[in-house]
């Protein structure tokens, strides 16, 4: 009976100490404990540094060439050096699509983190039958994108589209409705307005777990000192709110950048570039004209990008949890 | 004077709750609308009547020539069955295949001594950063140069491992008390019994955390498989809707029931497991 109570640190001890307990044994299972470890991470491992780390390099690599999609056995692949970034940041498709990126974050994701915060507020009171509004709030989240844009793109249709039918109703038809998508001014904003549609409700969720989360003494305390519901809500719920505000506004920005599937469906980056980003002229470059070596040039700028951030949200983490 | 006071407080009360309710339907209006006018118009059978209700409130209402005929149109005119196989097998087997091996990493990275471990972590939280958008191109030459575009793998396998669930697995894991560990070496088991017997059973929520993020992930990927598959074949449900919706002429109806089709599976178990969702959504956000 003892002897199952002793924990492996003691009996290692034990071992170690007391000649004639079996050496073997237990070295053989430290063996058996590395060897199940690697078998183990074996699979993992091998995925991602075939599918991930390789790549990856590899993206850099053929940054400095001109390779292409389909070798061409006379003109072998050559090292261009700079060649690609020099030519990339000389071309206006690539400033389009970053200004685009840099729009998208500026306007969305401050837009999208307050809809979020507001929802979540809205969903986390004592109301009979608010959980079916939390249902639906989210639903869109479980949408597809592209049967998103789908559906949205008939929405904005610039004739029969319900959305100018309705804007022309409740103006009297006053106002003049846009053309969306067909139109350079108005298709980066219609593609903004069904991506906040779209994903909101998963940082509504986030932040409602970070309101569930801030302990109800911190109100009462509140309350006892007399703030009022505002008051409290500027000075007990934003504060506490803090790290998850971080985190939902840096990963929207993040997903700001990888902006691609709705634009993909709904206008290809037309019209007139005016809805070009980042990762559609990577798939335009790589793809369709097969420039490998292009494309591979703004996947590094592009992963650049990303970087920066996710190195904000750590700082800025950092310092909040000191 | 005390009386008329509670009534006072009573409609203020019934006041403030009706302003919240006409917020609460409002939103609810906002998010639901483009949805019920997918499907109501997905079961209008004709054609011309799907377009000249889509400008007003019609749209919205089912009425008129009602059916699944658009449905019918759907499976009859292209490989809509096909379409929706290959999407669940592809995010099906690797979502069980991720599940599988990146907890299987997480547990030896965190519950099992060896040497390089800790830098294997920190590798992998390195990775959490590369998006798979920087590194597309070079994969796509990679699978070009092996034979594997077109095909079931070249969709399963990259995706299999990822660093953001093996990290999850991993702080879960980690957060496990050590005492049942000790207790079943001392019972002689072996580290793989460890992981099956107690380690696998007690993170069912981080299991379920994952399986419904990889798989909603899967099921909505766009980019990779519109690089990787040429025919209807492999060809997965998100691809095959946007082809279907860049054909001209566009039919609307069928359009909304392709969608619609889409959109259920995912949908409907939201609905039945929506606990699960949110929770394991919440869970992708805490520790950032």
């Amino acid at each position: 009976m003892k002897v199952e109570e002793t924990s492996p640190e003691v009996s290692v001890e034990i071992a170690e100490k007391v000649p004639g307990v079996n050496f073997g044994s237990l070295k053989s299972q430290k063996r058996r404990e590395v060897i199940t470890a690697w078998l183990f991470s074996a699979p993992s491992l091998t995925l991602l540094v075939v599918f991930l780390i390789v790549p990856f390099v590899m993206a850099f690599i053929f940054s400095l060439t001109d390779q292409r999609l389909i070798p061409n056995r006379y003109v072998p692949t050559a090292f261009i050096g700079l060649r690609n970034y020099l030519r990339l940041f000389s071309d206006d498709a690539f400033y389009r699509a970053i200004f685009n990126n840099f729009l998208f974050a500026i306007v969305v994701v401050p837009t999208q983190t307050a809809f979020a915060l507001l929802l979540a507020v809205l969903i986390n009171q004592n109301l009979k039958g608010v959980r079916i509004f939390r249902t639906i709030y989210f639903s869109p989240v479980v949408i597809t994108m592209v049967v998103v844009a789908v559906v949205w793109s008939n929405l904005f249709n610039p004739g029969q589209g319900f959305i100018n039918q309705f804007l022309k109703f409740i103006s009297f038809g006053r106002i003049k409705p846009p053309g969306w998508l067909t139109d350079t001014h108005y298709a980066f904003p219609a593609i903004m307005i069904l991506s906040v549609w779209q994903g909101v409700g998963f940082q509504m969720i986030i932040f409602l777990a970070g309101l569930q989360d801030i302990p109800a003494e911190l109100y009462e305390a509140a309350r006892v000192d007399g703030a009022n519901k505002q008051q409290q809500f500027w000075l007990v719920t934003l504060p506490q709110l803090k790290n998850t505000t971080i985190f939902v506004f840096l990963t929207t920005t993040i997903l700001a950048f990888k902006l691609f599937t709705q634009v993909w469906v709904l206008t290809k980056g037309g019209p007139q570039n005016s809805t070009m980003t980042t990762i559609v002229l990577l798939y335009r470059q790589g793809f369709i004209q097969l420039n490998v070596g292009y494309s591979s040039t703004i996947a590094v700028v592009f992963f650049f990008i990303v970087l920066m951030i996710s190195i904000l949200q750590r700082v800025f983490l950092k310092e909040q949890r000191r | 004077m005390a009386r008329s006071k509670r009534i006072k407080v009573k409609t203020v009360m019934i006041f403030k709750n009706f302003i919240k309710y006409f917020i609460l339907i409002a939103l609810a209006l906002f998010f639901l609308f483009p949805v019920v006018f997918m499907f109501v118009s997905s079961v209008k059978t004709n054609e011309m009547q799907v377009v000249s209700d889509m400008s007003s409130f019609r749209g919205f209402i089912p009425y008129g020539a009602l059916g699944i005929k658009n449905y019918i149109n759907v499976f009859r005119e292209m490989h809509f069955g096909r379409f929706m196989f290959n999407s669940l097998f592809i995010t099906s087997i690797t979502v069980l295949a991720g599940m599988v091996f990146n907890s299987m990493l997480a547990f030896s990275l965190a519950r099992l001594h060896f040497k390089g471990q800790r830098f294997i972590v920190s590798i992998v939280v390195a990775l959490m950063i590369i998006p798979i958008e920087s590194v597309v191109i070079p994969m796509l030459l990679m699978v070009n140069t092996v034979g594997w575009i077109d095909s079931y793998q070249v969709q399963i396998f990259p995706f299999i491992a990822e660093p953001f669930f093996i990290f999850l697995f991993y702080q879960f894991f980690i957060g496990i008390p050590y005492d049942f560990d000790e207790a079943a070496v001392v019972d002689g088991a072996t580290p793989s019994m460890i992981y099956s017997r107690i380690i696998v059973p007690l993170s069912r929520p981080v299991f379920a955390s994952v399986l419904i993020l990889q798989s909603m992930f899967r099921w909505n990927e766009f980019l990779w498989p519109l690089m990787v598959t040429q025919g209807p074949k492999y060809r997965p449900l998100t691809v095959a809707m946007q082809q279907f919706f860049s054909q001209d002429p566009r039919l609307w109806g069928e359009i909304f029931a392709f969608a619609s089709m889409v959109t259920l599976p995912l949908l409907i178990l939201f609905l039945f497991f929506q606990k699960w969702f949110i929770q394991s959504v919440a869970s992708s956000g805490i520790k950032g």
